[in-house]
């Protein structure tokens, strides 16, 4: 800092120029912070005020203060909808962190050095990367009862047919199932990479000392790995509470309403073809931004106290 | 190493486990390799109900031909193109200057902007739909590709900026510090000094981002709608209405869609994973 303003009384210097350090970093922010305010930011705000009206989308918007949200505690207006969209997406947030152990799981099975292992951590890898509409295009094929492979596999032990996606009580699970298989694999590669920095003189004390198998991976091995959990974690909760793709493709939220999450659900009554019900989808949209927002208070916490441990 | 690596242990657990490895694999991508067989069988299997026998003919060229040349799919590759490739020059752009600011200037607010950015990633979509659907359709930008694309680049910026500014707080300050002592301008040490730096998280950031936009659905579905601007994504579900219990043209077009994040990620593994897993480790 010494060094800089010597240097600037050296020459005589434009105010820009003896500045700069201040005025640099907004002018670098600027037209990322315009675009995320205009598109992310005041866009929140709007749907709050906006679920307090009823809006068609087109002529004008009456403000009718609660009312929506009465309607949605009481499901005056959709019978069944509020509460099943809401205990799916809770169902949805529980199973969804399965794929935590199970990419832990697959990456130890994976942590070897023998010859191709790396063709197979990309083809286990490989899930992650195609888009949620054909990984639910795949797995609707997956479950048909005339014709999909779980139910060949189900008739070689004489049982079955089923079809899931046609169940009520099935078809949610039958879509997380399908949701599991791309997220499963982003953990894959999170808890690979980590296993890839784990100190291995700890391994060789840890070894001495006969901690071995599971031992070993709780007490040495996943402390280690707390970061790769961590994001693990994130990126989880945040996919459950997004679903949207794969409802949208495999059931459109039926059979009657039954795989409904509060994501779709929003989507439905705000641009369906039974009419735009705009002010009442953003009451449900403000509902899930409630539930998201507790976690995202969560992860902002938890970096902050990072931030402040360095 | 953890576990124990496979060839301290018996040769018997050598061998089981290189005999279970190919197995696991054939489970885990059995769904997709249905498809992948399904996309060569001809027409004439699926009225016979030969579903899982070997095809009767091998119709790779004439399904995928037909997914060519007879339907939209074309169209809505292109779309996804056009789509995709601003968005990511766009959401790299903003976000490297966004991220060199946080990153390297220290200011009151920097905290504050910078868990602003980190929140409105988070955020839910469906809490953003109606506002940014008015938008724009006020804009006029309604359907097209440039309104995808704006919204696009001004909602990636948030994770593009955490993942910039991580990587620039994790470079050697001292550089900057000493060009300051020179008398370097700002911008000139971030184009001179900064930038160079920063190329492979320029390759792994855009690498994940053509993967992120190429698969978008649900923005797709609320902005645009019709051939003449809608990604492959929405595409694929009018090609599937268009060829309806065609389950060969329907795998075909799935395969073709799925395919260029695919070979994305297939060429530019190392910066893929690096991208993806940046933060796993300390």
């Amino acid at each position: 800092m010494t060094a800089t303003t010597e240097l600037s009384q050296a020459e005589p210097e434009s105010w820009f120029h003896r500045n700069q350090q201040a005025i640099a970093p907004w002018l670098f922010l600027a037209p990322g912070i315009l675009f995320f305010l205009v598109y992310v930011i005041a866009p929140v705000f709007q749907s709050f005020n906006l679920s307090l009206y009823q809006w068609d989308g087109l002529g004008e918007a009456e403000y009718i203060g609660l009312r929506n949200y009465e309607d949605l505690y009481y499901e005056w207006v959709d019978r069944d909808a509020f509460y099943v969209s809401l205990k799916n997406n809770l169902i949805w947030l529980v199973l969804y962190l399965l794929a935590i152990p199970a990419g832990l799981f697959i990456a130890l099975l994976l942590n070897q050095t023998i010859w191709g292992i790396r063709l197979y951590k990309s083809l286990f890898f490989f899930p992650f990367v195609i888009s949620q509409v054909v990984v639910g295009l795949v797995f609707t094929w997956f479950y048909d009862p005339t014709f999909g492979l779980l139910n060949q596999f189900l008739g070689l032990f004489g049982a079955g047919p089923i079809n899931v996606l046609g169940n009520e009580n099935l078809v949610t699970y039958g879509i997380i199932l399908a949701g599991l298989w791309p997220q499963t694999a982003y953990c894959m590669i999170l808890y690979l990479t980590g296993l890839n920095a784990v100190d291995p003189e700890q391994i060789e004390a840890g070894r001495l000392d006969g901690a071995k198998g599971a031992r070993m991976l709780w007490y040495i091995v996943l402390p280690q790995l707390r970061p790769a959990t961590f994001i693990a974690f994130v990126v989880t909760i945040i996919g459950a509470l997004r679903s949207f793709d794969l409802i949208s493709v495999m059931t459109q939220g039926g059979p009657f309403g039954s795989s409904r999450v509060l994501a779709y659900y929003m989507f439905e009554v705000a641009l369906s073809e039974y009419g735009f019900r705009m002010g009442y989808g953003a009451a449900i949209a403000v509902v899930l931004f409630m539930i998201m927002m507790c976690f995202i208070v969560y992860f902002l916490w938890s970096m902050y106290s990072e931030e402040k441990g360095h | 190493m953890f576990p124990t690596p496979i060839e301290k242990q018996p040769k018997a657990a050598q061998l089981t486990y290189k005999a279970l490895l190919p197995i696991a694999l054939l489970m885990w991508l059995g769904p997709l390799l249905a498809v992948a067989l399904f996309s060569v069988k001809p027409d004439a299997d699926f009225v016979n109900a030969n579903y899982w026998g070997l095809p009767s003919s091998f119709e790779l060229m004439h399904n995928y031909g037909q997914v060519f040349f007879n339907s939209d799919m074309p169209r809505y590759m292109l779309n996804s193109v056009l789509i995709t490739v601003p968005t990511v020059i766009g959401a790299v752009a903003l976000s490297t200057m966004t991220g060199f600011a946080l990153g390297i200037y220290k200011f009151r607010a920097n905290m504050w902007i910078f868990f602003m950015f980190v929140a409105g990633n988070f955020v839910p979509f469906q809490i953003l739909m109606v506002p940014v659907r008015d938008l724009t359709l006020d804009l006029g930008l309604y359907n097209t590709k440039t309104g995808l694309v704006l919204f696009h680049i001004a909602f990636q910026t948030g994770f593009c900026t955490l993942f910039m500014r991580n990587f620039i707080k994790a470079l050697p300050f001292a550089l900057i510090e000493a060009a300051r002592v020179e008398g370097i301008s700002e911008i000139k040490i971030f184009w001179y000094v900064v930038l160079p730096l920063m190329k492979p998280a320029l390759a792994a950031l855009s690498v994940l981002m053509f993967t992120f936009i190429w698969n978008d659905y649900f923005w797709a579905v609320v902005l645009t709608q019709g051939a003449e601007s809608q990604p492959v994504t929405a595409g694929i579900t009018s090609f599937n209405a268009q060829f309806r219990a065609a389950y060969h043209l329907m795998s075909a077009g799935s395969i073709v869609a799925a395919l260029p994040p695919v070979a994305m990620f297939f060429l530019m593994q190392k910066h893929f994973i690096a991208g993806l897993t940046l933060g796993a480790v300390k």
